[in-house]
């Protein structure tokens, strides 16, 4: 079921088309990659969904209704550029954040003490920002961003600033969010983690959306028929094994002595079909498809969205 | 609660818990009461203790004239000057006065010598001494009897007095006046400025610690401009209350350990002619008790509810006007050092009104002084310098009015500036980019 719906949304900057008709379909209950190169329009349609810039074509609507003041408190969103008041205590200064999204103070403190301790800052309470490391503030950030209990959270690159233990405790988090209820959306150049957590990606670029879907389902989409196998006591040469129709890409020893080969198989011919013409003349260690990761398709469709930058590539 | 004043209260708690705050809250008064304190201390600690001065007079004509009093004892001699001035190394006296004989036979140049400093009072004093006695002596020459002067001099006293429309008549006092207008103008100048900058350096610091997008989140930046205003606004007057008490205090308790007698004739001492006014008020007790009958009149000439309530508007409108105008620079640039282009054309109506407060107390209720106190960017200084002087009804309605139009506008103007400029980061934005801003949507 949809949560969140952007339709055909425009923002434009004086000269600048910072969007141009993006609509975008959030599932409830997912996690939802917005990827794109800098400058794609990201950060715009993120500041659309937070209400900040108001678009200047488009609906937008949550749960079926128009997005609205209503929703502010039920929207919890980590921007990509953050900070805190240097000057100010960080328990006070949490506080104050909480009490901007809604909650009263006497519940943001029992449930900011709960998290503190959780990501264990709780004996930081009382110390200015400034006396805080980096990650630290980023743990800071990341337990203001979620204090009110949205059931809508917006995630912009939340992981820069971590250290790999920090980065996977907040990606557990983040799971745990979704397992509860909510529904996120995750902008981010990092691919490794949108494999790992997204459920659905659009993919925008320069003010348009050129992909969206289900990671699975864009994965099958741009699938190459490309198989990695490991073969051993090959009784004829390698050249030979592969007829009309298997494209062998490349073959190496790998250090079991055993011959890695990665082939790509004509359209409509049958995975089953290359295991019964390998089979009398080596022995099958392993089989297996390999899928385009998210990384191959993000470059190839952002350069075929753009020329210029393929030109630049070849060069 | 609402978010505005959620943002209004930590704007108002983390600035009055800063330590600057409490310093200049301290400081301030004593900094004021000092200006009206020190002078008069000073005054009156340079006359502590006797001086003696020996008089060398080889005219003859001033023996018997130079009457000793509190502070100056005077000795005729008659020694050599270097022996008399041998004297003085000796310490057999403070001063000597040396009155050579003149060429002429009108003595009119004397000498002081002295190992100390020797006091403005010590000079004008032999000056008045020897003036009167020369000048009578040439009248006498002239067969004129210096009494017969002395008894034509005449003390013309003025009275200005103003008539109001239904013919009440009320007395004024230009030199009050003049000097409550300018001070009122200049402190009014003084506090949109302080605290007008403050807001922007309120903006600035959002901006560049980066958490202003995490709060634009959650409140409208237009309640996060207006929340940081009014709670900067109240800072502004909590200090000028603090101020006002503090330094109310501190005379107060000057003057009770000081003595009030003493501050008032040390008063008097400031003056040039302070031994003379002394002098005559001494004489009649009837004299002095009109002077103390002025004084009151000259405060109850004051208009003191409508100066608070003026001041109180004028420095809230200015500020209010000026404030939105500060934050919206401030959301226009990445650090204080580049507010500098943006300063210049909000700063130019404040200094002018300044400039132009020494015509219009000479001048309140002429064209200039019109125009410059109905145009919202300079009516709050030039208002507050015309006030003391009795203003129409009408003006200051008019006045108000367009100041109260004049910061709905600069904070309309401002916060369409404003939203789109604190986003914005990495850019040196001219005047074009913000007038671009001014049609985002």
């Amino acid at each position: 079921m949809t949560f969140f719906k952007a339709v055909n949304v425009t923002k434009t900057y004086a000269n600048h088309l910072a969007l141009d008709r993006v609509s975008i379909d959030v599932p409830e209950n997912s996690i939802f990659g917005l990827l794109g190169p800098n400058g794609a329009g990201k950060t715009s349609l993120i500041r659309i969904i937070n209400q900040i810039t108001a678009p200047d074509g488009g609906n937008l609507l949550i749960k079926g209704k128009k997005l609205g003041p209503e929703h502010i408190s039920r929207i919890g969103y980590l921007p990509e550029e953050r900070g805190l008041y240097k000057k100010m205590k960080v328990g006070e200064q949490a506080l104050y954040l909480a009490q901007l999204k809604g909650v009263d103070k006497h519940t943001a403190r029992k449930k900011l003490h709960h998290l503190f301790k959780k990501f264990d800052i709780d004996n930081w309470w009382n110390r200015k920002v400034e006396e805080l490391s980096k990650g630290m503030q980023q743990k800071v950030q990341f337990i203001v961003t979620i204090i009110h209990e949205p059931d809508f959270l917006i995630f912009d690159e939340p992981f820069s600033g971590f250290d790999p233990i920090n980065v996977n405790l907040l990606k557990e988090e983040i799971l745990q969010l979704r397992d509860k209820g909510a529904t996120i959306i995750f902008s981010t150049h990092n691919m490794a983690s949108v494999e790992e957590l997204c459920d659905h990606i659009a993919l925008i670029n320069a003010s348009k959306k050129i992909l969206e879907g289900k990671v699975v389902d864009i994965k099958n989409k741009y699938r190459t028929h490309t198989f990695q196998l490991e073969l051993e006591n090959l009784k004829k040469p390698l050249e030979q094994l592969f007829p009309e129709g298997f494209n062998l890409l490349s073959y190496e020893t790998n250090a079991f002595e055993r011959i890695q080969v990665q082939t790509q198989l004509r359209e409509g011919i049958e995975s089953n079909e290359l295991i019964r013409i390998l089979l009398p003349h080596a022995d099958l260690i392993s089989f297996h498809e390999v899928f385009p990761s998210m990384n191959d398709i993000f470059i190839q469709q952002v350069q075929k969205g753009n020329p210029e930058n393929n030109k630049r590539l070849s060069l | 609660m609402s978010k505005t004043f959620l943002i209004l209260k930590r704007e108002y708690l983390t600035r009055v818990r800063k330590k600057s705050f409490i310093i200049m809250t301290f400081l301030g008064p004593v900094l004021l009461a000092s200006l009206m304190i020190v002078p008069i201390w000073l005054a009156s600690l340079s006359d502590i203790g006797e001086r003696n001065i020996a008089v060398l007079d080889e005219t003859g004509w001033f023996a018997g004239k130079f009457e000793s009093g509190d502070n100056l004892k005077f000795t005729l001699v008659h020694g050599t000057l270097e022996d008399e001035k041998n004297e003085i190394l000796k310490g057999a006296y403070d001063a000597l006065l040396y009155i050579p004989k003149p060429e002429l036979n009108i003595p009119v140049n004397a000498e002081f010598f002295s190992q100390r400093q020797i006091t403005m009072n010590m000079r004008s004093y032999a000056r008045n001494i020897m003036k009167t006695e020369v000048e009578n002596r040439k009248l006498m020459a002239s067969g004129i009897d210096p009494e017969v002067i002395k008894s034509s001099k005449t003390n013309i006293n003025i009275i200005a007095i103003r008539m109001s429309d239904d013919g009440a008549e009320t007395k004024s006092y230009t030199e009050i006046e003049v000097g409550l207008g300018i001070f009122s103008g200049v402190l009014i100048y003084f506090f949109i400025f302080l605290f007008g900058s403050q807001v922007m350096r309120g903006v600035i610091e959002e901006k560049t610690s980066r958490i202003i997008e995490v709060i634009v989140s959650s409140v409208k930046p237009f309640q996060l401009m207006m929340g940081k205003i009014t709670g900067v606004a109240l800072v502004g007057l909590t200090q000028f209350l603090l101020w006002v008490v503090l330094t109310g205090l501190l005379y107060f308790v000057f003057v009770t350990i000081y003595g009030p007698d003493k501050l008032a004739s040390s008063a008097e001492v400031l003056s040039p002619a302070g031994s003379m006014m002394q002098e005559q008020a001494n004489n009649s007790a009837i004299a002095n008790q009109a002077n103390v009958t002025e004084v009151f009149d000259i405060i109850r000439s004051i208009n003191f509810e409508v100066m608070i309530f003026a001041f109180l508007f004028y420095f809230l409108g200015g500020y209010l006007l000026y404030a939105s105008l500060f934050a919206a620079i401030g959301s226009a640039v990445d650090n204080e050092a580049d507010t500098q282009q943006f300063m210049l054309p909000v700063s130019a109506p404040l200094i002018l009104g300044i400039i132009a407060s020494n015509f219009i107390v000479n001048n309140p209720d002429g064209p200039v002084a019109f125009w410059l106190s109905v145009i919202p960017l300079t009516s709050p200084i030039t208002m507050m310098v015309r006030i003391p002087f009795g203003v129409p009804f009408w003006e200051l309605a008019v006045s108000m009015v367009t100041l109260i139009a004049g910061f709905i506008f600069t904070t309309w103007l401002a916060a369409k500036i404003y939203r789109t400029g604190i986003l914005m980061y990495g850019k040196k934005n001219s005047y074009r980019e913000l007038w671009k801003w001014m049609y985002y949507k």
